[in-house]
């Protein structure tokens, strides 16, 4: 190779190098303004849950207090808003996940008629916009002749019920296709009947989707609002009170809950992604 | 790999969710279609006379918030796609073991409240804070410039809910590819930028579309943005629904307009599964 050549190679090498750590720290930089515009208004929530607001409306920073946080239900409807909200998660997220996980077993396991309408009645409520979900569950509420609906309790966890069950039967499903079939026939070669194949065998392996699934059900049910603001007669979830709340200024105790919501889902997310990080570093040892 | 011969089984399976989605979720959208048709009022009751002029009405009367429900979505969903693209390849391709860390990031928002959420950006935005001082300092807004009432401040706040729905599928699909394709290409003598246009791109559209579909969707029929950030003059085609159902008890004009809504939103699913295939769309391979 001749010394022009050489040179030719080396300077390319050091400019694609130059250019290669640009371009791996203008994404670098970039992405961490990202997150630093992604994670803003969550900081925005915390801070000012320690504001002493000079008003009714807690927009501008005026003390610090601990005040909020020790007086947190201060407000009136606050807390029974929070029980409604916990009631409702608690049931709608079992429920849906119960009935979720069944229909992904039939969708996994067996070819059946009507297997492809099924999976579009599966997929059509998480294609349809939350106000057409609250609109058209108001709507048949609002038309059954036969029994007259009190608007509350009941008509809020079945809203839930509804629009949860497709993030389960996707959650749950996700899981099932990966699933090595060859230990259930294991199983059944070795006299497990088929009850004991199921609960032995494949409900040990697709727990953690279950859990998955109910923790899914259970975010997307406390965070509701559209859903719920139509379907709630004069019931109020916690992001009802909220809204009602923003009308007139929403008081710091609303930023409170916002932290402490915040602060549970992250950390049993932190444990999780932790164990999982644990786990890897072991797998590559 | 089916157990073809055991008949009723999946149909017991299927049966309690399946029955609770047709009572819960089909009826009701057949009610909702049969309200839509009704004439009359609150008083007097509602009679079904087949009044199509209740769809014909509300796009006449509200075309202007059709057209912005359609118009702030679909800003808000490139705007989504744009910013998050290549933070999820950054994350695909350069996060190592940090990765679920950072997706955790990601879906940080989804763990406040939405309505929450959405308050603090009018917080951010309010008139004295320091987004509208810099802005005014920079004489990008005039003295008594404002973001809040905007369509700006509406646009902002849709694009910052919906973002997570954008950058995880994306995420999704950029991670799945194969290191080695690109390599192949560059091997091949692509540039950088070529390979990405030629060879990433393409191999992340289903990311693409996945996460346009799961932002779009939302986006259109959302009114709490508007609400909350905007102005009367920035409602959205979600708040007249809403105060047609809820305030004003117009029920047929309100189940009308739910349905153009839909409708339109179905279409363009509808066209989007031709363009990448169902199973892909739903997630039911396999």
């Amino acid at each position: 190779m001749s010394a022009v050549a050489v040179e030719r190679a080396s300077r390319t090498n050091v400019l694609s190098r130059v250019w290669a750590f640009v371009k791996h720290h203008i994404l670098t930089v970039y992405s961490i303004l990202f997150f630093v515009y992604l994670l803003l208004p969550i900081a925005v929530v915390v801070v000012f849950s320690f504001n002493n607001p000079p008003g009714k409306f807690n927009y501008t920073w005026n003390a610090f207090t601990w005040d909020n946080w020790l007086h947190w239900d201060a407000v009136p409807g606050i807390r029974s808003s929070i029980v409604l909200s916990l009631q409702i998660a608690l049931i709608a997220s079992i429920v849906a996940t119960a009935l979720g996980t069944l229909i992904a077993l039939a969708l996994v396991r067996y070819g059946f008629r009507g297997r492809a309408t099924t999976n579009i009645l599966i997929f059509l409520p998480l294609s349809t916009p939350e106000i057409v979900l609250g609109a058209s569950l108001l709507t048949l509420f609002l038309n059954l002749s036969f029994i007259r609906v009190q608007f509350g309790f009941w008509t809020i966890l079945i809203a839930h019920i509804m629009f949860c069950i497709s993030f389960a039967v996707v959650t749950v499903k996700a899981r099932l296709v990966g699933f090595d079939r060859h230990l259930e026939e294991a199983a059944m070669d070795l006299g497990a009947n088929e009850w004991t194949t199921f609960r032995k065998v494949t409900l040990p392996l697709i727990a953690p989707a279950i859990l998955a699934a109910l923790l899914l059900c259970f975010a997307i049910s406390i965070d509701d609002f559209v859903v719920t603001y139509f379907n709630s007669g004069s019931e109020v979830t916690f992001p009802l009170f909220v809204w009602g709340a923003a009308r007139i200024g929403a008081p710091p105790q609303v930023n409170v809950i916002g932290t402490a919501i915040f602060l549970i889902a992250v950390t049993l997310m932190l444990v999780n992604v932790l164990i999982q990080m644990r786990r890897e570093k072991r797998g590559l040892a | 790999m089916f157990h073809r011969h055991r008949g009723l089984t999946p149909y017991l399976l299927l049966a309690p969710g399946v029955l609770f989605l047709t009572v819960f979720f089909l009826v009701p959208l057949g009610f909702l279609a049969y309200q839509s048709l009704e004439s009359g009022n609150i008083d007097f009751g509602y009679t079904f006379t087949w009044s199509w002029s209740n769809y014909s009405d509300a796009i006449h009367n509200y075309r202007a918030q059709f057209i912005r429900s359609i118009t702030y979505a679909g800003i808000a969903t490139l705007l989504a796609l744009v910013i998050s693209y290549p933070v999820a390849y950054w994350i695909a391709f350069r996060g190592g073991r940090w990765k679920n860390l950072l997706l955790l990031f990601i879906v940080a928002p989804f763990f406040v409240t939405y309505l929450i959420r959405t308050l603090a950006w009018e917080t951010i935005l309010s008139d004295n804070g320091f987004v509208v001082n810099t802005l005014q300092t920079l004489h990008v807004l005039g003295p008594s410039g404002r973001l809040l009432a905007t369509s700006t401040a509406v646009v902002t706040g849709i694009t910052y809910n919906f973002l997570p729905f954008m950058a995880l599928p994306l995420y999704v699909s950029l991670e799945q590819i194969d290191g080695r394709l690109i390599e192949a290409a560059e091997d091949l003598y692509a540039s950088k930028l070529q390979a990405f246009l030629r060879v990433t791109f393409p191999l992340s559209l289903p990311g693409v579309v996945a996460g346009t579909l799961l932002t779009f969707i939302p986006a259109a029929g959302d009114f709490i943005n508007a609400q909350l950030l905007g102005s009367p003059d920035n409602h959205m085609i979600g708040n007249v629904i809403q105060s047609k159902f809820l305030e004003l008890t117009d029920y047929p004009a309100a189940a009308a307009m739910s349905f153009i809504l839909m409708a339109g939103i179905l279409v363009a699913v509808f066209l989007y599964a031709r363009l990448v295939g169902t199973e892909q769309l739903t997630g039911t391979a396999g």
